[in-house]
């Protein structure tokens, strides 16, 4: 009895750090719509900041809590000057695109953090008189873990009181529900977007200092917080405080006694649970289904047709990449073949999000079952590359099938979250089924047939079917189903009443990208001899969407464009010290120069040229 | 159009990349080593790596280098991704046309980078990657590794515990494969020593995601005799402070997993839990002329004492220059031969890379953690030759796949 009081009362602890993150998460994606991949950054900003803190103020009870609140206060400048600096800027481009300039700030972040505090991890103070355990039942139990615990619920209750009794909060919950009209009334929305930032990011913050008496503050901090906060947000409800305090606890308490049942399996249980939420109740426990279709964006010009001198030009492009073998040395090859890899990666990452409206925040999965499952077929069966090849889009085609059965019974930000999950379960059977998957130590020996195993001959065969695969996507998206899909996204009443089962279009197109990303991951794990689980992880998906969108959403040439951006840079900046700060400023520059990405950038400077020329004439 | 301008510009600045990054035009008088590592990933460990590996490369050079030219590093970072891993190696090989390859520090990149070498034919000296199957199930000619595996750790630290009375024992060992290896090392080698032992509870939380209070509380209400930890940095500390709290720790032995290196005992501050066994590197202790003569070069170079990682760096370039001077040749099958049975001597002694399984004899120092003017040290420590702690040449043999 006394031991399970106590597990109970662990996982509350947990529950309340849990809470602080992914409430003020919640708050900035209820009001902002934006998906914050940089909260984990704050987070952590936290902890660092309370850590210097600690140690330059008195210690003591006044000093502790004097710190925490002031790297809160100072986490929410910061979160407040980068919504001011960046962020601000691009609120007119496309959904999704602040999550870029959010990657960048993840990276600029880290770069700084490693430069100001050093790699090793600190080890902040106890917090005092509260830096032993008390007894109940006979079982200890920390006393920072009780004062967690109050101060969870103490938070909650702070921030309802701000939303349901201030002005101020309630502009916000309006503006949560329908921010034009907030802005149609008068409401000054950049002071409102600000101020929502710096309330969610201070509760990051205060998240984060409180950790300083259980953990050690370490570079790995933002990173492995963020994925389990969106769980939290997703399962609680987007925008909802309540949802999140909620959800926090069942995740906390799950995790608690989760790992006196099935302790190898804790890895994946939250994933589990969002999975089943979200299916059974798409917006969440305390969440209100989202107003259907795009809020405040304007629908986008449809994709044409390539015209005569466009279709030399690709030809031409494609012309130079055949001759390159005859000239290039071996390593250009290496890294062409790569950006072919991405290019198809990202082109069907485009195909789902673009055409066919369906975001999706897990498309490394696809691209992992592709590779994972020629190397398996190369392992077991001893099959061939090309049999390999042929066995990476089923694979993938397959897991598509399965999962996009349930995602596209959603939509926006709830279907990303499910690709999430969906995402993070592949992930965590390539990284446990170790007698299968090989777990972390992956599989290795998945090497090219003989005539392939040359660099050139390897170049041609990546080029073909990269190449084959972006044409063949360009089609479908012309073709009919194409045009249905483009239907779908824009108006699925009308879509659906004209006699057209939506969700069988969707769940089809699902499919298609699925085994597209597939291809490339087979292509990729034949050009790199092995396979781990981090090609199915979260930071991959996060990759394609960055290429994508960095690339521009709107046009057709910008995934390949953004892949091959995204890989060149990288690849250059990594010679560098610091290269994380720099890639980070080269997004931000980008995003903030380009809001509708480097293609649609282009593009909008050509029309404008393009008017010019015609008022000059 | 503009869309086909951008492409058009996209394919140019592959090219212009190519030209910008073509071969530096190396002068016959220097000898180039790729080193790749995961600088961005982890820098609390390869840091110190990294400023090991510079203080050897100095020493070398201003010894004459590699038989009058000039040993020269090419470093890059992967950031712990394989596949990145895999593009730098090949961009070393064929761009920079390395002799040889090195570096390393998660086991997944090592693999990569061992198959790579594999295919590839390159020599490649894995210097930190722990995993068994680097050297054996997964061994080839052209791998070799440096640091003690986690076979040879974990068998280190069961002979120690084969000498407690601890019967019940729990283990707890973040959830991927080194964690696995580690755990199964540990309970063969054990049981091998004391047939009575059993294993009442495991734990196994997500790599840097412990919950460190559910997991404290779930080894305690086994009531084991003793515990094995095999959890490292960020989770190490969460798990001590959460497991003092709660009483965990006491009245039991725990025989803990590379907690003695500094790297992850000097985090823990005053908190560094005390009278664990563990294996380690005592630097602060160390008096004897080899292993001194390398903590003063380091500490007047760097201005701080060395790390784990350090000894790890500074052994690798030292092999490095060993073999090419041996060697007397860059070419990769000569190189090979050469570092099959090769002796290097090191500051701990002379170290053999072994030519059944491409293991070096490198060992690590076991002891018990103490405190010492607020900060965890290891004491009544023993060097132990990684030799004696791995299988005999015929059995490590029988492991690896055939040629």
């Amino acid at each position: 009895m006394g031991f399970y009081f106590a597990q109970l009362l662990t996982g509350l602890a947990s529950a309340s750090s849990l809470f602080l993150v992914a409430c003020g998460l919640s708050i900035i994606f209820g009001v902002t719509r934006i998906v914050n991949f940089a909260h984990g950054s704050f987070f952590m900003l936290g902890a660092y900041l309370a850590y210097t803190f600690m140690a330059v103020l008195p210690h003591g009870i006044l000093g502790f809590w004097g710190s925490v609140a002031v790297a809160a206060l100072a986490v929410g400048a910061i979160g407040s000057l980068i919504e001011i600096v960046v962020l601000r800027r691009i609120y007119g481009a496309p959904e999704l695109f602040q999550l870029v300039a959010t990657f960048g700030i993840v990276l600029i972040v880290q770069d700084a953090t490693l430069w100001i505090w050093g790699p090793e991890d600190l080890l902040g103070p106890r917090a005092p008189g509260l830096d032993s355990a008390v007894r109940i039942f006979g079982e200890p139990i920390p006393e920072y873990d009780l004062a967690l615990i109050v101060i969870g619920p103490l938070v909650l209750a702070a921030v309802w009181l701000i939303f349901h009794r201030t002005r101020w909060g309630v502009l916000v919950r309006a503006a949560t529900r329908d921010r034009e009209m907030v802005g149609a009334l008068g409401v000054n929305q950049s002071w409102l977007f600000t101020s929502v930032f710096f309330l969610g990011s201070a509760l990051a913050g205060l998240g984060g200092a409180l950790q300083v008496p259980r953990e050690a503050v370490s570079l790995l901090m933002d990173l492995n917080v963020i994925a389990e906060a969106f769980v939290v947000v997703v399962i609680g409800g987007m925008g909802s405080v309540v949802g999140a305090f909620v959800a926090a606890v069942l995740i906390g308490e799950l995790n608690a006694f989760g790992i006196l049942i099935f302790p190898q399996i804790t890895i994946v249980l939250a994933f589990l649970v969002m999975a089943v939420v979200l299916v059974l109740r798409p917006w969440g426990l305390f969440g209100r289904p989202e107003p259907t279709g795009h809020t405040g964006t304007v629908p986008e010009a449809p994709f044409v047709l390539l015209t005569a001198p466009q279709r030399l030009a690709y030809l031409a492009v494609l012309a130079v990449l055949a001759a390159l073998p005859f000239f290039a040395d071996a390593f250009t090859l290496v890294l062409l073949v790569d950006i072919f890899v991405f290019a198809l990666f990202a082109a069907s990452l485009h195909f789902i999000m673009g055409p066919a409206g369906m975001i999706s925040f897990g498309h490394a999965a696809y691209f992992g079952l592709g590779a994972y499952g020629a190397a398996l077929a190369v392992k077991y069966l001893a099959a061939s590359m090309e049999v390999g090849l042929f066995l990476a889009p089923a694979a993938a085609a397959l897991g598509a099938l399965v999962f996009g059965w349930f995602c596209v019974r959603l939509s926006g930000v709830y279907l990303a979250m499910l690709t999430l999950a969906a995402a993070q379960i592949v992930w965590s059977i390539a990284f446990q089924w170790t007698e299968v998957t090989g777990g972390d130590d992956g599989i290795l020996g998945v090497w090219p047939s003989d005539w392939a195993s040359s660099k050139t001959a390897y170049y041609y065969l990546a080029l073909v079917l990269s190449a084959g695969g972006i044409a063949l996507l360009r089609h479908i998206i012309h073709a009919p189903f194409g045009y249905t899909l483009r239907g779908g996204r824009d108006s699925p009443l009308r879509t659906e009443s004209i006699g057209i089962n939506l969700n069988r279009h969707q769940w089809m197109g699902f499919v298609i990208a699925g085994a597209f990303a597939g291809l490339a991951g087979g292509i990729f794990v034949f050009s790199k001899g092995s396979i781990f689980p981090d090609e199915l992880a979260i930071p991959r998906s996060v990759d394609g969407l960055i290429m994508v969108l960095l690339g521009g959403v709107q046009t057709l040439v910008g995934p390949v464009v953004g892949a091959a951006a995204f890989t060149l840079i990288e690849d250059w900046v990594s010679r560098l010290d610091y290269w994380r700060l720099i890639l980070g400023l080269i997004i931000l520059f980008i995003v903030i120069l380009a809001p509708e990405g480097i293609a649609g950038g282009a593009a909008r400077i050509a029309t404008r040229l393009g008017a010019r020329k015609k008022e000059a004439a | 159009m503009i869309a086909r301008r951008m492409f058009m510009k996209a394919a140019g600045l592959g090219l212009a990349a190519a030209a910008a990054f073509g071969p530096t035009g190396l002068a016959a008088q220097t000898i180039t080593v790729g080193e790749i590592n995961s600088y961005t990933r982890l820098p609390a460990f390869t840091e110190p790596y990294k400023k090991g590996w510079q203080l050897a490369l100095e020493q070398i050079n201003e010894a004459g280098g590699i038989g009058g030219k000039t040993l020269e590093v090419i470093s890059r970072d992967d950031g712990g991704e394989p596949g990145n891993a895999v593009k730098i190696a090949e961009e070393l090989v064929t761009r920079d046309e390395v002799v040889m390859l090195a570096g390393g520090f998660f086991s997944n990149v090592g693999l990569a980078l061992a198959d790579y070498a594999k295919q590839r034919k390159v020599l490649f000296l894995a210097s930190e990657p722990l995993t068994d199957a680097l050297v054996w199930s997964k061994g080839n000619r052209y791998t070799f590794r440096l640091r003690p595996s986690t076979y040879m750790q974990a068998a280190m630290l069961a002979e120690k515990a084969g000498e407690l009375d601890a019967t019940k024992w729990a283990t707890i060992s973040p959830n991927y494969a080194y964690g696995k290896d580690a755990v199964t090392a540990f309970k063969e080698v054990l049981k091998e020593r004391k047939a009575d032992v059993e294993f009442v509870e495991e734990q196994w939380p997500p790599l840097f995601k412990i919950d460190a209070g559910s997991t404290a509380r779930a080894l305690e209400a086994a009531k084991p005799d003793a515990i094995y930890n095999v959890t490292f940095g960020p989770d190490l500390a969460k798990f001590v402070r959460e497991g003092e709290l709660r009483g965990l720790f006491e009245g039991r032995e725990v025989v803990s997993l590379l907690s003695g290196e500094p790297e992850y005992l000097d985090p823990l501050g005053a908190e560094a839990p005390e009278g664990w066994i563990v294996t380690g590197y005592p630097w602060y202790a160390l008096k004897d002329e080899g292993n001194k003569a390398f903590i003063d070069a380091y500490r007047e170079k760097w201005g701080e004492p060395p790390m784990t990682g350090s000894l790890v760096g500074y052994n690798m370039m030292m092999s490095i220059a060993t073999l090419l001077r041996q060697a007397d040749s860059t070419d990769t099958e000569t190189l090979v031969d050469t570092l099959e049975g090769l002796d290097v001597e090191t500051p701990q002694g002379v170290i053999t890379y072994r030519k059944a399984d491409h293991q070096s004899t490198m060992g690590a120092w076991v002891g018990r953690t103490a405190l010492k003017d607020g900060k965890g040290i290891m004491v009544d420590w023993y060097y132990a030759d990684g030799a004696d702690y791995l299988p005999s040449p015929e059995e490590a043999a029988k492991m690896r796949p055939a040629e």
